[in-house]
């Protein structure tokens, strides 16, 4: 199975503009959707039987910086029967950035979901359980994002070292 | 400043930091909430795991974690790649070896170095990943008989896991955190007997393996505390994304040696163990460990493979430089890339975003195995005894250092 497989699998159901770019240079192959299209492609990636992606290996968030004004979450997800991955990124407006939850489809989402919330702010409509994860619950910002200034005390403890 | 005390005591600090999910209002009149770790023995690290009982059921388990976060991710977006192997090693510090294999691995193939490396190189990094292979596993299936009240295991183990260290400093300098393999290559050869004195541990383990399965395996009550218990069925591990003897404990015949078959993992024999319910239900929790006591037989044989080949086909010679393809700068194609690789406990992957213009990459992310692996326990345990619990948290096998990161 290649990577217009499956494209061709995403175009056979949502047409043609559903994919918006295809990056052949990354490792695995990605395409680009669009956030609002991100839920109903994964599920039809999940449960169509010629693709059965029923593996999600990864999820990371990604800043660009203030300067490009974009967040990114990427998706990499494995086929374990057509032993294929597939990286699936959607771009993010960074003073806003929303994008519908894939955690009822794959529960490996809502961790990795609940990070990405922690780490950059990304909030995931419809996840049951959106709280931070690895930070505690008061601490201010996300730290991950490309201007991040940390707070200057937590709790009486100077941040800076 | 120095006698300063900076930490200012309040009553209601960790409510605030780390609130639980359930409030007192909202249980059942029978139901209490009961707070396990973080500093708690069989939590096997500083996990804390807030758990709502109803007498001697547990009706749910929410894990509170962070309270080992090092920061992996925010550190290796200002570090060159290959000042980040020291932070890799750090995450699973018992089995930094296989972590940075995989690390490595992806680099090498940034740059495009991964075919070029000589055998020798693979060979002894397949050498000494499967060395941290046993040692980890000793680790698992020792602390694992001791949450569950077997002493003498533990202590057994840790004396084999010894020798492992013993051998493991002596290549690297390092017990634990060994900053071994490089981009590009190794730190040292191998040093000048090793080979033998790894054949005679091998030779010596074997019998010790036998008595292993004796005390702990058949044993009676591991038995008795183990075997159907925590099944895991095999759509949900799926669906959670576990992977590891987790996942082969329920059935699945899926190990990334064998899938992806990166490294010289496709010119060596062996076999990958899966759960078949033998005393119990596939994938309980004697399932996973029984997994992991047959992959170390596994890692036996691959050990053999290497030595045999580390000893003839491709000897140590006069001027072999395992550092001779390190390079001098690292600095990737501007490209988006994963990789992943085999650990101990799962799959261990990194996500890496290369700008193309720097040493320093743009996004590092490690997807750590443990992570996975630990969210399904609330799943595991729900209606469970509370020592079940423990008994199904430890045959997760988790580090609390890869989980926080």
């Amino acid at each position: 199975m290649e990577l217009e497989d499956i494209t061709s699998i995403l175009k056979d159901k949502f047409g043609d503009d559903i994919i918006r770019e295809v990056d052949e240079n990354a490792s695995p192959q990605a395409i680009v959707v669009s956030p609002t299209d991100i839920h109903r492609v994964c599920l039809e990636l999940h449960t169509n039987e010629r693709a059965y992606f029923d593996m999600l290996s990864c999820l990371t968030g990604l800043d660009n910086g203030p300067e490009a004004g974009t967040m990114e979450v990427i998706y990499n997800m494995y086929s374990v029967p057509y032993e294929i991955g597939l990286m699936i990124r959607v771009k993010l407006d960074r003073n806003k950035p929303e994008v519908n939850t894939v955690s009822d489809i794959w529960k490996t989402a809502d961790w990795h979901e609940r990070e990405a919330y922690d780490m950059y702010g990304i909030k995931f409509v419809n996840h049951p359980d959106l709280r931070r994860i690895l930070l505690p619950a008061d601490w201010e910002g996300y730290p991950l994002r490309k201007d991040y200034q940390h707070q200057e005390y937590y709790r009486g403890i100077k941040v800076e070292y | 400043m120095a006698n300063e005390i900076q930490y200012q005591y309040q009553e209601d600090n960790l409510i605030k930091s780390e609130p639980n999910k359930y409030r007192e209002e909202d249980l059942k009149s029978e139901e209490m909430v009961i707070n396990l770790g973080p500093q708690h023995p069989s939590t096997h690290g500083v996990l804390r795991l807030e758990v709502v009982y109803d007498g001697e059921i547990v009706r749910d388990v929410i894990p509170h974690l962070g309270y080992l976060h090092r920061c992996f991710e925010k550190h290796a977006e200002s570090l060159p790649y290959n000042q980040i192997i020291p932070f890799v090693d750090r995450m699973d510090y018992l089995a930094a070896m296989n972590s940075e294999h995989v690390y490595v691995m992806g680099v090498e193939r940034m740059l495009g170095i991964a075919d070029k490396l000589p055998k020798r190189v693979e060979y002894i990094r397949v050498l000494v990943a499967e060395l941290n292979r046993i040692a980890s596993h000793f680790v698992a299936v020792g602390t694992y008989a001791m949450d569950i009240g077997a002493f003498t295991p533990f202590f057994w183990l840790i004396r084999d896991r010894e020798h492992i260290q013993r051998m493991l400093e002596w290549a690297s300098g390092a017990r634990m955190l060994y900053n071994y393999i490089w981009v590009g290559g190794l730190f040292y050869d191998l040093p000048v007997g090793f080979e033998e004195r790894c054949a005679e541990f091998v030779k010596y383990l074997k019998p010790k393996l036998a008595e292993l399965e004796g005390l702990v395996m058949e044993n009676k009550i591991f038995i008795d505390r183990t075997a159907n218990i925590g099944v895991l069925p095999l759509d949900l591990a799926l669906n959670y994304g576990v992977t590891g003897p987790v996942l082969r404990g329920s059935g699945l015949r899926y190990d990334l040696r064998k899938v992806d078959g990166y490294s010289v993992y496709p010119e060596i024999d062996f076999d990958i163990p899966i759960g078949e319910g033998k005393v119990g239900t596939i994938g309980d929790c004697w399932d996973r460990t029984d997994v992991r006591v047959r992959e170390i037989h596994e890692s036996l044989k691959i050990i053999e493979q290497c030595l045999e080949k580390l000893t003839k086909e491709h000897k140590r010679t006069r001027d072999f430089d395992p550092q001779e393809l390190v390079p001098k700068k690292i600095r990737p194609k501007a490209q988006d890339f994963y990789i992943r690789g085999e650990t101990p406990r799962g799959e261990l992957g990194f996500f890496f975003r290369a700008d193309g213009k720097s040493d320093i990459p743009f996004r590092c992310k490690g997807r750590s195995p443990c992570f996975v692996n630990l969210s399904i326990i609330s799943e595991l345990s729900k209606g469970s005894l509370i020592a079940d619990l423990i008994a199904v948290l430890g045959s997760i096998d988790i580090v609390l250092g890869e989980v926080d990161r």
